[in-house]
Formats: C-alpha cells, structure tokens, sequence
C-alpha cells in the first residue's frame, strides 16, 4: 500500500487545483452578479447595560436587539446541521449557494458523478462487507480460546487488521499527530463526536474498549463478536439510565489494568465538526487519566457529519462511501488528571477547550443535546438577574443620598 | 439542499419582496436559507415553536414578545413574506434612502417604524397607549423574580410621570417618541453585521 502513497498524493494535489479554479470561477461569477458569498464574522454587541442606569422605555431595545439577532443567525442551531462551505467541493450535497455558472463545470462534476458512484462506490462496499465480514467471524473464532496473553494479542490483531480495512472501504486519509501522546491502560479517552466513523479511525491506530448500548440487528452481532474477543463495555437499553450503574463499570473496567483504554464521547451527539459543545460530566467523575483526542475532518473532501434526523445509518454510510475521500487529522494530546479543588464540571471544561483549541474548533457552553431538547430556564433567569442588578443598584444609591 | 431552497423561490416574489421592504437579493436569498433551516415542519411557515428552538432566543426574556410581533393578529404561523415584512424594520437606514420622494410610502425600516414596533412590544391590547400594567408586565418579564412588586411599582409610576404629558396615566405613542428616539441609531443600526 505504500507505493500508492506518492499515487495518492499527486492525485489530491490535482483535485485540489481543479477546485481552486473551480472556486475562482465561482468568485468571479459571483463579483459580476454582485452576489456576496461569505458570511462576515461578526465581535460581539456592544455591552449597552455595563454600566448601571435607571430604567428607561428604550431598554427593549437591547433585548429587542439580541432577540432578532438571534432569529437571523444563531451559534447553536447551525452546530447541527452541515457546515457551509466557502468553495464547492464538486459534490451536490455541499451546494448550498451556488447555482449554475458555467458548463464546463456541470462536465467536471457529471464525470465525477460517474466516478463516484460507478468506480469508487462498488469497490469500497464490498472492501466494508469484507472487513465488517472478517471482523465478527474472526473474533468469534478467538471468543474460544483461553483468557490470556494469546488471547489479547490475536484480539488486538483482530481488531485493528478490520478496522484498517474499513478505513480503506471509507478511502480515508487520516494523519495522526503526536503519537506519544496514545491513550494507555486504565485511562479514558475522549474525543470530540461528528459522526460514527470516529469510532473506526481511532480504532485503526489502537486498540480501545468501546462503551455503548447494545442494539439490535447487525449492530448487535457485531458488538456481541466483539466483546467475546476482549471486553467492551455494552449496556442494555434499560440500565442507560442508571447513572450509577454506568459509573460503576466504567470505574471497574479502568482499574483493571489488563484491560485496554475506553473510548468515550462526552458531547452525547453528533456535531458537525466547527464547535466543540458541553461535554457530559460522567466520564470526568470517574478520577482515572483522560487522555483527549481532537478529530478534524477536511469539509473540502467529503462532509463527514451525520445528521441523523435527516438521514439513517445506512444512508449515511453510502453517502460516506461515494464522497471523494475522507481526510481528516487526528491530534493525541497530552493526558490530563482532575487537579485539587477542581470538580468534574471544570475539569470537563478544560478538557473541551485544550481538543477545541487543537483542532480549531469553536468552544461552546451550550449543550448538544439542545438538538432535540429544549434550553434550561436557568439561563433566562441569569440574564434578568443582570438586567435586575443593574436596575437595583441605582435604587439603592437613590436611597442613601 | 440549499440549491433546492432557492429554486423554491421564485425570482418574481424576489423582487416583489425586495420592493416592499429593501432588502436587496442576496440578502433575501440568504434569509430564505435561513427560514427553511428554521421550518422543521418543511410547510413553508413558521410557528412559534419553530423560533423556540432557538436557544439563544429562547433565553431572551423578552424572547415571547419577539417572537409575537412577526405573527399577525391572532394567527399561528408566518410565511416568508411576513418573516421578511417584520424583519425589514431592523434594515439600517441607508444614506441614499434619505432624500427619498417624500411622497412615496414610507419604508418599513423608518425611524418612526421601527419606533412603533418598540412601542408595540409594550402595547399588548394594541389600543396605542401603554397602559401602567403593561408597562408593569413588560418590567417584570425583564426583571424575572429578582425585584419586588413594591420596587417594580415605583418604577413604573416613575417611569409613566416623566413621559405623561396629556395626564391621562398612560404612554401614547407620541409621548413614547420623545423618551426612546436617542437611542435607536446606535443600537438598531448595529444590524448591518448580519445583513451584508
């Protein structure tokens, strides 16, 4: 395989010139039309209410002002659906503003169609069939052999020969960054979530315990080849819900130190690759070594998110399979402990802004699961203690003079 | 999925749109990708549910009396040219719209429009005068639980003093015009960011 190395390499360095032409022409198109195509990057409003006043009728206006900004453009909502790109990747699905501008262009991206979908898609199906094939029936076969160190070996091996032919069947080019940093025995390791294919480009490098629900249908056989091979922790649908019991076998399980490093996703949800949102304090309570690592996927290749109240798994995974590629860089960083005095709320937090930092994601407070559910009242009241404060504070000093 | 969205609409009601409120067209085009990103029910309006699900919104405690003033009286949902209508009121006043013919209607996004959208955040019942309780219920929608009734009383009947001048207890719209016009050009005109 390394002698398509240089094959590969010279290969994206053309499609890449193809889509910088691509993108002037659009440029220039657009220059013409006086279309404007970028977002500007707004700083922030100007703090109207830092100083304290007296109530006046044109308070609204501040909140008016917020509210609308908001109703026009949001931090949170557009976490969760595609991100929108600055230059057309010649894939229709990433064509958010662009409408036809030239018929050269519709050629390049008919032929790429034919690629995509005649030659690259029927190859990496049945590369996925074979590794997902091999993968359940050879960790059944190893499922019978005594627990030991043969055991583990031949179940390393396993693993990670699969999981390297799924990364084939997804053509995807991963770069892994400051290797040292790999996550060891008895730690956790927590990485940012975009979509399932995570899970497989972290498992090509290293062999880790998957933590997760057990399902039904193929899912379900596979997990249940895998943990005969070496011990991955799934949990029935009913004891999800069961914080404590989760606790306690994630805590077990890293005391062990035969036992490989867990593979956890504090977002709880798939976001789409530009921010980083609240990481779910479970995992950080548990008190063993976080090791964090920061996935960023290129968008230029292929968007890697899966939005899962648009399309199913399957759907998806096709969708995967007739991008281009999937380029992305992986980063190990440094491991992290909770120190003195810090709760696991905080420490979750430093974590989320050393992966966000690394992979130039957006940090954000605001919680994934605000995918489907609603915000916590909580936050309304802040914002009226600090509007109330500053009402107040004026009333008091009226009083003294 | 966008390229869809902007098929949907058609060039006609651009400019029909453009007309009435002086948006130009890729700022319609872009607040139309917006709007259907916003239509979780893919039918073309938006309900209030829909603008909910707006966090940052959502935590705006005058978040509800936002979200009202796009829907018409008494109506569930707003379509696109109503989205379009209410936000055209926060569209910075352009230089080269101020020696306007006079005679010609006047904009949506003039400073008299965009006060009275103001005054009808407060003017719930809309018979354009705000009243003591309304000025009470808007203060404590601001204020949450962290003032007294006593303390938010006060205020308002303050508040109402200094603005009356025909002595009948309550803020007119022409009374509203004297307190709040200072202000809007610094903070209504800061809307540009989100609109080149």
């Amino acid at each position: 395989c390394s002698e398509l190395l240089p094959l590969a390499i010279w290969l994206s360095e053309l499609y890449w010139s193809i889509v910088d032409w691509a993108t002037h022409r659009i440029e220039r198109g657009a220059k013409d039309n006086n279309h404007l195509l970028y977002k500007p990057y707004s700083n922030g409003d100007n703090r109207d209410l830092d100083h304290a006043s007296e109530f006046e009728m044109s308070d609204i206006f501040y909140f008016c002002r917020q509210g609308v900004e908001s109703i026009m453009d949001d931090e949170v909502t557009k976490r969760f659906s595609a991100e929108e790109l600055e230059s057309w990747n010649l894939l229709t699905r990433s064509n958010y503003n662009f409408q036809h501008i030239s018929l050269r262009l519709t050629v390049l991206w008919g032929l790429g169609v034919v690629i995509r979908y005649g030659f690259l898609l029927p190859l990496r199906v049945t590369l996925a069939f074979t590794g997902v094939g091999l993968l359940v029936v050879l960790t059944s076969i190893i499922g019978f052999l005594p627990n030991g160190r043969m055991k583990n070996f031949l179940s390393e091996q396993v693993h990670l020969m699969c999981y390297r032919i799924c990364v084939r069947a997804l053509t995807a080019i991963i770069t892994y960054h400051d290797s040292e940093n790999k996550p060891k025995n008895g730690g956790i390791c927590v990485a940012n979530h975009t979509s399932p294919i995570d899970v497989i480009i972290l498992a090509s490098d290293g062999c880790y315990a998957m933590v997760g629900q057990i399902h039904g249908g193929l899912m379900g056989v596979i997990q249940k080849s895998m943990v005969k091979a070496c011990p991955h922790i799934w949990f029935e649908r009913s004891e999800v819900k069961d914080r404590h019991l989760v606790a306690k076998r994630l805590s077990d399980h890293v005391e062990d130190k035969t036992k490989l490093p867990i593979l956890i996703f504090p977002e709880g949800t798939c976001i789409n690759n530009t921010s980083v949102m609240m990481f779910k304090k479970g995992s950080f309570e548990i008190g063993s070594t976080v090791y964090p690592v920061a996935i960023k996927y290129d968008p230029r290749f292929g968007d890697a998110f899966w939005n899962s109240s648009q399309f199913g798994m399957v759907n998806y995974l096709l969708r995967m399979m007739s991008s281009w590629a999937i380029v992305c860089s992986v980063w190990y960083l440094p491991p992290m402990t909770r120190e003195e005095g810090e709760d696991a709320v905080q420490f979750a937090n430093r974590v989320k802004a050393a992966i966000a930092r690394q992979g130039g994601l957006v940090d954000l407070l605001w919680d994934g699961g605000l995918k489907r559910g609603k915000v916590k009242d909580t936050f309304k009241e802040e914002q009226q203690k600090l509007y109330s404060k500053m009402l107040v504070g004026t009333q008091e000093d009226r009083s003294r003079s | 999925m966008g390229s869809r969205a902007s098929t949907l609409l058609r060039e006609e009601e651009i400019e029909e749109i453009k007309k009435e409120t002086g948006f130009s067209h890729s700022q319609i085009t872009r607040l139309y990708s917006r709007f259907t990103s916003l239509d979780k029910g893919e039918n073309g309006t938006l309900s209030r549910e829909d603008f909910q699900r707006i966090p940052e919104l959502a935590i705006n405690p005058l978040g509800d009396r936002i979200i009202n003033a796009f829907f018409p009286e008494g109506e569930d949902q707003v379509n696109f040219r109503g989205f379009m209508r209410t936000l055209a009121h926060f569209r910075p006043i352009e230089d080269n719209e101020k020696n306007k013919d006079p005679i010609a209607s006047e904009p949506l996004n003039s400073r008299s429009n965009k006060l009275l959208f103001a005054f009808r955040l407060y003017d719930l019942d809309r018979d354009d005068k705000i009243s003591r309780d309304e000025l009470l219920q808007v203060l404590r929608m601001m204020v949450g639980v962290n003032i007294s009734d006593e303390q938010l009383g006060s205020i308002a009947d303050r508040t109402i003093q200094e603005a009356d001048q025909n002595g009948d207890n309550s803020i007119s719209f022409n009374e509203f015009i004297k307190v709040g016009n200072f202000l809007i050009f610094c903070i209504f005109g800061n809307m540009n960011y989100y609109l080149t």
